[in-house]
């Protein structure tokens, strides 16, 4: 009875048009808004990463004051990025047959392992080389319940003598040059899930991993624009604009890489029209429209590359307040932006039948796990646990310890290292926006 | 410098990797065996899987669209109602072409109202328009090279060495991938068990000496079926093979569909 109840509410609804295959005649994707956020968040982890490790491989002085902010966002957001995933599994309760009994072929199957050492050997191990020594000073510094966490942290190796100080740094220099190759692995891997399958024109293409790490690093770099100017904001510091205009430099060069590659892309797959062209096409004009071409293309890449682009030439003649202006409109339109692209590829690659005859729709649900709300929390939850970390290992009273293999002049506001006295002394200022 | 490699040296590494070489077939049954142990499949104790090769070929000159093997799929194997479907057929009308519009053929419909379980409804065209009409019963193609066992990320859907592609239900984690991965839209997540789900040829039946439900209830023995490894006198599926020119679906993808199709047109897919 109810089965004869649902099949009339499901002849009673058409949500799709032409034909699809029986079993893709579902209400809603196998791959919704989880799946969604997983390169997302992943991409927004391997981008904050490649963010610090301007600083610490390429040596980008100017960005000192956001290196430790980026790797802290790195990190919060890489507890995050398994969650969709897990949350999403049919039974999230056999998750460790894919560590146990990995089945070698897949391209999923790697993840386990791939994210357990981006987080297990790159950056926890990077992040404790880089606080260890603050570590020490803090848990003599501060009373009570705190100080007894950095002394955990601190794990027993208390030695702040130079040498050890020095091969802290050593260590922390040859883990970032690993970090940099394991971040496109962690996000270049996430693009080869989707672009492996051969069965999906939409995502069957050779270019996906390197247009999944392009559209990481923008989006990365973008969430420290983000982060940075929101932190001093709160914080009620001065934006050393230095800093944000090389960070935005670099983030416009990176939107130029991303936006070559995938419009490569889209003239490859014009060009050659090969079978499922058509249907493609419909969804770029119909189904995918406002996510498509608005979301990505002109809000998500168009606008804030005439931003970004038009200060690289004319940053001269534009005040503080305007360029900080356009810099956070920028990095939040490409946080939008890349949100939608991957919307685009997730959910865009499931709104056709794998027949080429047919079309679904998806209209999301507000509640339950793959609804509105759930996306929404799982979204928030990174930016809650970057609080924390805020709080803990970026706080404004206590002092960082100066690298004594970098210089820098640290005269402004400093969410990576202080070199000297502490951040609580520095000038106050008007940076809102 | 560069270390002298002695000959003693040499003879060793030429030995291990005999030895090596050796040791691979005894690896690979006890692979096997451990395998067996490991996967559960619905066969009987004693049923052993390297003495056959089963295989499913398609007519469909022959198929009337009458849809009783949907049904009797369903009905078998347990499978929930919705849109969940281990086998369906498909209905193909092409229509003649505009009489002045230089093409060789007109539009293609192609319906499947409830996976044909219930057969189809009226025509969606007046009969004088119709070039060609058929139906085209669709299963799991029995790929040689399976999309959906090669991205698995646990191994839970596997080439049984008799055919089959099978999929152990206790050890499917539910991620989606071979649905996605499956060309031909044969798999689905079971909304009950939250696994994985497709068509086993009825594996518990064919195990046991019986055919799939499907082949059974066809009254016009457009499903043909049939062990490559033991042929029995005017073997059905011998027969099929020697009077038909055959295809199989999406060629162009590489997974060499062991299912053959006779009588399909180039707008199946």
């Amino acid at each position: 009875m109810t089965g004869d109840i649902t099949n009339y509410v499901f002849e009673a609804m058409p949500h799709f048009e032409g034909y699809v295959y029986p079993n893709e005649a579902t209400p809603q994707p196998l791959w919704s808004v989880l799946i969604v956020l997983y390169p997302y968040i992943t991409g927004l982890v391997a981008g904050a990463f490649i963010m610090a490790s301007l600083v610490r491989v390429f040596n980008v002085r100017a960005l000192e004051p956001v290196y430790r902010l980026s790797l802290l966002t790195a990190f919060a957001f890489l507890l995050c990025a398994p969650l969709p995933l897990l949350f999403h599994l049919g039974h999230p309760e056999r998750c460790f047959e894919v560590m146990m009994t990995p089945h070698l072929t897949s391209p999923m199957a790697i993840f386990g392992f791939v994210y357990a050492w981006y987080l297990m050997a790159v950056l926890l191990l990077e992040l404790w080389f880089d606080y260890r020594a603050d570590f020490v000073r803090w848990s003599t510094l501060t009373p009570g319940l705190r100080g007894v966490l950095y002394r955990l942290f601190t794990v027993g190796v208390m030695d702040v003598s130079e040498p050890a100080v020095k091969l802290d740094h050593k260590l922390g220099h040859i883990l970032s040059i690993v970090g940099i190759p394991s971040a496109f692995l962690l996000h270049g891997y996430v693009g080869f899930i989707f672009g492996s399958v051969k069965a999906n024109p939409w995502w069957g293409n050779v270019l996906m991993p390197i247009i999944f790490i392009m559209s990481a690093v923008v989006s990365g770099i973008a969430l420290c624009v983000f982060n940075y100017m929101v932190l001093s904001w709160i914080r009620r510091k001065t934006i050393d604009m230095k800093c944000l205009d090389i960070m935005c430099m670099f983030l416009f060069y990176a939107l130029v890489m991303d936006a070559a590659i995938e419009a490569l892309d889209w003239i490859h797959r014009v060009y050659s029209a090969e079978e499922g062209f058509q249907v493609m096409q419909y969804m770029a004009r119909e189904k995918l429209f406002y996510t498509l071409n608005l979301g990505q293309a002109t809000f998500g890449t168009a606008v804030p590359l005439l931003l970004l682009g038009s200060l690289q030439l004319l940053r001269k003649y534009v005040p503080e307040l305007g360029r900080r202006r356009m810099y956070f409109s920028s990095a939040v339109l490409i946080l939008c932006g890349v949100l939608a692209m991957r919307w685009n590829v997730v959910i865009g690659g499931q709104l056709f039948s794998k027949s080429l005859r047919g079309v679904m729709s998806y209209k999301m649900e507000f509640a339950g796990l793959e609804g509105w709300f759930m996306g929404a929390v799982l979204l928030v939850l990174p930016f809650v646990i970057l609080t924390v970390f805020v709080k803990l290992f970026l706080s404004e009273q206590l002092p960082t310890s100066s690298l004594p293999a970098e210089g820098g002049d640290g005269e402004s506001n400093n969410f990576g290292r202080a070199h000297g006295g502490p951040i609580a002394a520095l000038p106050v200022g008007s940076g809102r926006d | 410098m560069s270390k002298q490699v002695s000959r003693r040296n040499l003879l060793g590494k030429i030995g291990a990797a005999l030895a090596g070489v050796a040791t691979l077939p005894l690896a690979r049954t006890a692979k096997a065996a451990v395998q067996k142990v490991l996967v559960s499949t619905p066969a009987p104790k004693g049923y052993d899987p390297t003495r056959h090769k089963w295989v499913m070929a398609i007519d469909a000159n022959r198929c009337i669209g009458c849809g009783l093997c949907a049904e009797a799929c369903k009905t078998e194997n347990h499978v929930p109602d919705g849109p969940f479907y281990r086998t369906w057929i498909e209905r193909y009308v092409i229509t003649k072409p505009k009489p002045g519009s230089g093409a060789s053929r007109g539009e293609t419909f192609v319906d499947c109202p409830n996976g044909g379980m219930h057969g189809f409804p009226e025509l969606p065209v007046p009969k004088s328009e119709i070039q060609h009409s058929f139906f085209v019963p669709k299963l799991c193609n029995l790929c040689e090279h399976s999309a959906c066992v090669q991205v698995c990320p646990v191994g839970a859907t596997f080439d049984s060495p008799d055919g089959a592609v099978l999929i152990d239900p206790k050890y499917c984690i539910g991620c989606g991938f071979c649905i996605q991965a499956c060309p031909y839209g044969c798999r689905f997540l079971n909304p009950v068990t939250k696994t994985a789900e497709k068509c086993t040829l009825c594996y518990h039946r064919i195990t046991r000496g019986l055919k799939p439900a499907c082949v059974e209830v066809c009254p016009t023995q457009a499903r043909v079926f049939g062990d490559l490894k033991n042929p029995v006198p005017d073997d059905p599926i011998q027969q099929f093979y020697q009077n038909n020119k055959v295809q199989a679906l999406k060629p162009h993808l590489g997974t060499d569909p062991r299912v053959f199709y006779a009588g399909i047109d180039k707008e199946v897919r």
